[in-house]
């Protein structure tokens, strides 16, 4: 706090408004590389930021690890050509306490770690025998501090747990990848034994190869192909900067029905131990439970301070900084679950896909709601029943037409990736392409 | 510095330890349809210390040098936690040297009205175009120099540069929204995105048509890649496979990727070459302190040579290329493409296209991936190819395939060699690398082309 006071201090000489931004993190990372321990790695980082208002615009500038000193000439000649200043720092502030440390991550020790990596490759081992398994086992802490020329300051500690495996299985040229990962603010609500089960559940489902034709089918995806395909799209179009540009195809559709009545969406920075909640935004605005959709109605977008002030409304607390300037971004993003269970879902396809993971999913036209690439793990359903892993599949859809009638919302839902909760969703008419027919 | 390393170096007991560190200094200006969204500056520091023990790592990086005894004991702590086989790695000598670009115009030397007035010319002539809803312009450049040195002896100065950007023009009709870009890149040199003026022109135009542009028919067709989006494909299909530590531990893929092997027709050479001039992915030494090579992937067909560090050298009993790369400060060198290119052909595009009934031209760079066998990537621009000519526009479409068939499958290779430095390379959590990549016109036999 000393050192952000100090920078404030002198960029207030020179700034009609000023906030300093400080970010510091320490994370320690178990690697294992073709299921033996390659690599144990420490990282720590600090980064200042200050932004400011001089003579009506808006400067930036970052430094990690020192340069602290040129902070305010470089946001005063990024100031010359910055954007209007249209909006304020927010003043003083009650934050209410989302519970996103834990203590306890002091104490796991590297060797605990070691071990945990090690159990979870001989779990997927035990299944099969000649898979080879990267494992990441990694716990950090991190922390945040803001004070701004309004009054406004806070500050924050956050702890982090994950796990993560990738297994690859080669035979012949047939190279099968499977994946899972959890992460948490509390490490112990992340063990080894749900993950062993969903990786081992992949394993066995892949076991069969199964061949599938060009044309459109009914397709279950999974949490895992929730995050691959549908949510890029979602997320650039519930991003208010798409929505205030106009390119967002959802820019006049607050308040109206565009989605199945079953699907309910919302970001939440207030989840306790979520890895993407916060108290407060990056900008030091309070966090928020916020609807996106609510039984299929468009209620909100996200915005961060400038981006509300030149929309003409308020930010929801969603201003986050990837290294440079805030911006509009998620925290955790939550589907409400449905009705039916994903065996119902199987049972209920004559013909059909489940999708898991699609690689090249973000490179169609995302802002048009486009999804499409190559099924990298995914399975055909007959009758009801999963025979087998495709291979050489594209799939092709439009996130929007498939989401405006669904075929049904999942029982079961889970976290993935530690920043989106979901069931799995069943829809129709997904081009499917597949080679030589 | 060097005596400060040295210092630290002594008395500390690991098999090898190496030292990086790195300032940069960055600019990035970012418009979103008329409004500048951000125009900031960059100052980053920090280091990272590497410390090898019976055949396993740690690693610490960090923002500040204080205390680097300590940080430097810290790595090594961490790599006798793990346990793994030891080895030693690939004996590479050591090295004093300093390495500075020559450039005509150093971007990051430019002044920040002149990089802005440029910027805001392209958007402007964009936004002006029909049917244009919204823009994107990222500019990005920046300048580091980084120290390496390791207990083995050597001190290695490198100052790089940097710059890549993209142009988008978003069209919007009713509710569809179409977009299309260009991608920009160099190794400094500020001409790269000097005098784009008509090409922005062409990006906004594109954009609007393809508003009415009917979407391809999913299934296999011979496919014509331009030499960009060939250029990706070497990278995306064969490069990544070609990188030895997606290899060196795993036996089936050992098997496969066995040198000797044929990989396709005898037209067919793939390199990858940290040493060519000026281009985005050229350096004199990898981060390991490697000096580079030119290396054959594939010769005439057939596999000759891959990609290492000194690790996945020494494990495989070849030798290290100068391929091993690290993003920042923040990660260890893991192996690299630099710039990967297909080797020109003599094959015409009027020669390529004229027997083709019914096809699909694929142009440009817009995305790409792989898992190893399975590659995706699409295309910014295609077209219907019918009776041996060009004919309308197609929404973007996404080409997939298997690289051990898709190989075996070009049929043709033109005789235009051209190398793109637009976007960067993700490996790892490492993104965007600099990189390049190159290629002639070639065509594929039974492409899969994804549409609706």
């Amino acid at each position: 706090m000393k050192d952000l006071r100090k920078v404030l201090h002198s960029a207030q000489k020179v700034a009609e408004q000023a906030e300093v931004f400080s970010a510091s993190a320490r994370a320690t990372t178990i690697q294992f590389e073709a299921n033996e321990l390659k690599q144990v790695q420490t990282k720590e980082s600090s980064s200042i930021a200050l932004r400011i208002f001089r003579e009506g615009k808006v400067g930036f500038a970052v430094a990690t690890g020192g340069g602290w000193e040129a902070l305010v000439d470089m946001a005063v000649e990024t100031s010359q050509f910055g954007g209007p200043a249209n909006f304020e720092f927010p003043s003083s502030q009650n934050y209410s306490k989302v519970r996103i440390y834990d203590p306890k991550i002091k104490e796991v020790p590297m060797e605990k770690m070691v071990v945990m990596g090690k159990e979870l490759i001989a779990r997927i081992k035990g299944h099969t025998l000649e898979i080879l398994c990267d494992v990441q086992v990694t716990k950090g802490t991190s922390s945040v501090s803001l004070v701004n020329s309004q009054g406004g300051e806070g500050g924050y500690e956050k702890s982090f747990f994950g796990l993560g495996l990738e297994g690859i299985l080669v035979r012949d040229t047939d190279i099968l990848w499977v994946e899972d990962s959890a992460s948490s603010c509390r490490p112990d609500l992340i063990g080894i034994d749900d993950l062993a089960n969903r990786v081992i559940w992949q394993l066995e489902m892949a076991k069969k190869k199964a061949a599938v034709c060009s044309k459109l089918l009914p397709v279950i995806f999974t949490p895992h192909g929730v995050a691959s395909v549908l949510l890029s799209p979602l997320v650039l179009a519930f991003n208010g900067k798409t929505v205030l540009e106009g390119a967002s195809p959802l820019k006049d559709k607050l308040g109206k029905q565009v989605f199945d009545k079953r699907l309910s969406l919302w970001d939440d920075a207030t989840v306790a131990y979520g890895v993407g909640s916060y108290p407060f935004d990056d900008e030091g605005v309070p966090s928020l439970r916020l609807p996106l959709v609510a039984n299929g109605v468009v209620t909100n977008f996200l915005y961060d301070l400038q981006t509300a002030a030149l929309a003409g409304t308020h930010s929801t607390g969603n201003g986050r900084r990837g290294g440079g300037s805030p911006s509009p971004a998620i925290s955790s993003l939550i589907v409400e679950k449905g009705g039916i269970s994903f065996q119902a879902m199987v049972e209920d396809m004559k013909e059909g896909l489940i999708v898991e993971e699609v690689i090249g999913a973000e490179q169609g036209n995302l802002l048009g709601g486009d999804f499409g690439g190559n099924v990298l793990l995914g399975y055909k359903v007959e009758n009801g029943e999963i025979v087998g892993r495709v291979k050489d599949t594209m799939i092709a859809g439009n996130v929007y037409q498939v989401s405006r009638e669904l075929l049904g919302v999942g029982q079961e839902t889970r976290w993935v990736g530690g920043i989106l909760q979901t069931p799995p969703l069943y829809c129709s008419g997904v081009s499917v392409t597949t080679r030589g027919s | 510095m060097r005596d400060l390393i040295t210092d630290v170096l002594k008395g500390q007991r690991a098999d090898y330890i190496e030292i990086r560190c790195e300032e940069s200094q960055a600019t990035s200006i970012v418009y979103r349809g008329e409004r500048l969204e951000e125009i900031s500056r960059a100052l980053n520091s920090g280091g990272n210390v590497r410390a090898l023990v019976q055949g396993s790592w740690g690693f610490v990086s960090f923002n500040r040098l204080d205390g680097l005894r300590e940080k430097v004991a810290l790595a090594v702590e961490e790599a006798k936690l793990a346990s793994r086989e030891p080895f030693v790695l690939f004996p590479t000598k050591p090295v004093v040297d300093t390495v500075t670009p020559q450039l005509k115009r150093d971007a990051t030397a430019v002044p920040l009205a002149t990089k802005k007035e440029l910027l805001e010319g392209y958007n402007d002539i964009m936004l002006s175009s029909p049917k244009i809803q919204s823009t994107r312009i990222n500019y990005r450049d920046v300048k580091r120099r980084i120290t390496f040195a390791n207990s083995e002896g050597s001190y290695i100065e490198q100052h790089k540069t940097d710059l890549a950007g993209r142009l988008t023009a978003i069209a919007r009709e009713d509710n569809e929204v179409q977009q299309a870009g260009i991608s920009l890149g160099s190794n400094g040199e500020f001409s790269a995105v000097e005098g784009l003026h008509e090409k922005a022109g062409e990006v906004a135009r594109r954009a609007a048509a393809l508003l009415s542009a009917p979407q391809v028919k999913g299934r296999e067709y011979t496919v014509i890649l331009d030499p960009i989006l060939a250029g990706v494909f070497a990278h995306e299909a064969f490069g990544h496979l070609s990188e030895s530590d997606h290899v060196y531990q795993n036996e089936n893929l050992r098997q496969i990727m066995v040198l000797g092997k044929r990989f396709g027709g005898k037209h067919l050479n793939i390199i990858d070459d940290p040493t060519m001039v000026d281009l985005r992915g050229s350096y004199a030494y990898d981060d390991e302190g490697t000096p580079t090579n030119k290396t054959y992937l594939v010769r005439e067909g057939i596999l000759e040579g891959r990609l290492h560090s000194r690790e996945t050298a020494a494990k495989m009993g070849e030798r290290a290329t100068g391929n091993a790369r690290a993003i920042n400060y923040l990660f260890p060198p893991i192996v690299r493409m630099s710039n990967t290119w297909i080797e020109a052909g003599a094959v015409s595009f009027e020669d390529m296209i004229g027997d083709i009934e019914e096809g699909v031209y694929v142009k440009d760079w817009y995305g790409g991936t792989t898992s190893l066998e399975m590659f995706t990537f699409s295309a910014g621009e295609a077209y219907m190819i019918r009776r041996g000519k060009l004919a309308e526009l197609l929404r973007p479409v996404v080409l997939t395939g298997n690289v051990f068939n898709t190989l075996h499958n070009i049929d043709a290779i033109g005789d235009d060699l051209d190398m793109n430095q637009g976007g960067g390379c993700g490996k790892g959590g490492q993104y965007p690398l600099p990189v390049s990549d190159g290629s002639p016109h070639i065509r594929i036999r039974h492409c899969v082309v994804g549409g609706r």
